[in-house]
């Protein structure tokens, strides 16, 4: 049973039926899942939610699946108190959203979980996509839980460790030899000519929805009310619209009051079309080559950028791009303050907050939620420059009293 | 035949090319524009095109050769 009504352009309006394509016919606009509402209010509330399980299919009935859903053993992640953080970036209500903790490590667990388990209503026998780490993770694994074939597409280039989290699923990989940009066309064309559940291509609109989870988990653990501002990072912007579509989602259906999030945009100063459309004031999202260490979220020619623009407006909110140098200090600045481990595009997140509280556009006036996406453990080599070398002593205790230089001797 | 979708965008020194045009003729492709915006210093083209797969690969090859880019309707596949 599912509440998903229809699939609906989001340029053009048309309607579709519930089915795997992602891209309008009539005007090449993105379609997306639409909802009867109406009958998710009646009955969906918040005793049935609190007393579901404590996972992300606590809400599906905002989600576009059916009765059978592929888990790998996903938990609603935390919602960290960041007081130590907080401290230091002059803000006293502020939270860290931690998807470090899904079974692959990132919050791609929520958008593939939804794509996979639609995957099998669809009839699919395989999934596939194209990806340099998180998302190949995620599908890999969700894929063996579900019984269905993988084919994964990763440039050839790609370092060798980067494809053990992928590669020890079981899936078909298969290493292109070519660039971004050639990868991109490979896969553009394989989708149109295989029978595949592409899980980022046709079955996009499912795909994306997952992210709504990041909105109604932090509006519960808040206590059933949107925060005053969000940071989230953005790559193709899917998942910075997919929160701000959830928080509306959670007021239509009566679960929250108005939502006044101010939702704030942070990418990589090396790979940041939608902030540098925002900056210029234009609605046009102009591709870039990505050059920066937060691969993550690396896209030139992000796909939902136009969108991302739309809910900076509504929302009041901004965006923000962090130089490198920043993010990996912002990754540091996390993990000593907080104790959680982030990959670059946390260290983005981060590194925007802080020039955001900086700015005053981030005031200590309501809850801040910072989104962070992935583990640290998958991007070591990012700062690995960047640590204090350890300290060598000789297996003596006078060895290790003159490397203290006395500093840590107690009582 | 095959359909392809793609996006073109052009430099501002490429704007002025008859690319599109050369692309039909040289490589037997029909092209169907969708969506567009040119203006004096950058634009962008939605189409589809129809013709033999490897009609539509030469052609896409060459276009990208021109120094206009080519991606998916959908904006980029790879993830990270």
């Amino acid at each position: 049973m599912t509440y998903a009504r229809a699939l609906r352009c989001r340029r053009c309006g048309r309607e579709y039926p519930l089915e795997a394509f992602s891209i309008c016919d009539f005007c090449f606009g993105p379609v997306e899942v639409v909802y009867d509402y109406e009958a998710i209010a009646a009955n969906m509330t918040k005793d049935t939610v609190v007393a579901a399980p404590w996972t992300m299919w606590r809400y599906k009935d905002l989600l576009p699946v059916g009765d059978k859903v592929i888990d790998i053993g996903s938990t609603v992640t935390p919602l960290v108190k960041a007081d130590n953080l907080g401290r230091r970036l002059g803000l006293k209500d502020l939270y860290v959203k931690n998807d470090c903790v899904n079974p692959t490590n990132s919050f791609k667990d929520r958008v593939v979980a939804v794509a996979v388990s639609r995957a099998l209503d669809f009839g699919f026998d395989t999934v596939a996509c194209a990806s340099t780490g998180n998302l190949a993770n995620s599908v890999a694994a969700h894929a063996a839980k579900a019984g269905l074939k993988a084919f994964v597409f990763i440039p050839a280039d790609l370092e060798q460790g980067k494809v053990v989290g992928t590669a020890i699923y079981g899936p078909n990989v298969v290493t292109v030899k070519g660039n971004y940009d050639e990868v991109n066309r490979l896969c553009s064309e394989i989708a149109e000519n295989y029978n595949w559940g592409f899980v980022n291509i046709n079955l996009r609109p499912y795909y994306s929805e997952g992210s709504k989870t990041l909105a109604y988990e932090v509006a519960e653990q808040l206590g059933w009310r949107a925060p005053a501002y969000a940071v989230v990072p953005a790559a193709s912007g899917s998942l910075y619209t997919k929160i701000w579509k959830g928080l509306g989602e959670l007021h239509k259906i009566g679960f929250i009051g108005n939502v006044g999030t101010r939702m704030f945009l942070a990418q990589a100063a090396g790979c940041s079309p939608i902030v540098d459309a925002y900056k210029s004031g234009s609605t046009q999202v102009r591709p870039v080559k990505p050059n920066t260490i937060a691969k993550s979220i690396a896209i030139g020619n992000p796909a939902d950028g136009f969108y991302a623009l739309k809910v900076i407006k509504e929302s009041n909110g901004g965006a923000w791009a962090a130089p490198d140098p920043e993010i990996i200090d912002a990754i540091k600045l996390l993990a000593e303050t907080e104790g959680i481990f982030a990959e670059t595009a946390g260290g983005v997140v981060i590194a925007c907050l802080k020039r955001l509280a900086e700015a005053g556009a981030i005031r200590d006036d309501g809850p801040t939620v910072a989104y962070i996406t992935g583990n640290g453990l998958k991007t070591q080599e990012a700062v690995l420059g960047a640590l204090t070398p350890p300290t060598l002593v000789e297996p003596s205790f006078n060895s290790f009293e003159a490397a203290l230089n006395g500093k840590g001797r107690q009582g | 035949m095959a359909k392809h979708r793609v996006k073109f965008t052009f430099p501002q020194e490429l704007i002025s090319n008859p690319i599109i045009y050369n692309l039909g003729m040289r490589f037997k492709v029909v092209t169907n524009i969708r969506r567009a915006d040119v203006s004096a210093d950058r634009g962008w083209v939605e189409l589809e095109l129809e013709g033999k797969k490897e009609d539509i690969e030469k052609g896409l090859q060459w276009v990208n050769a021109q120094g206009v880019r080519v991606d998916p309707v959908g904006g980029d596949i790879v993830e990270g």
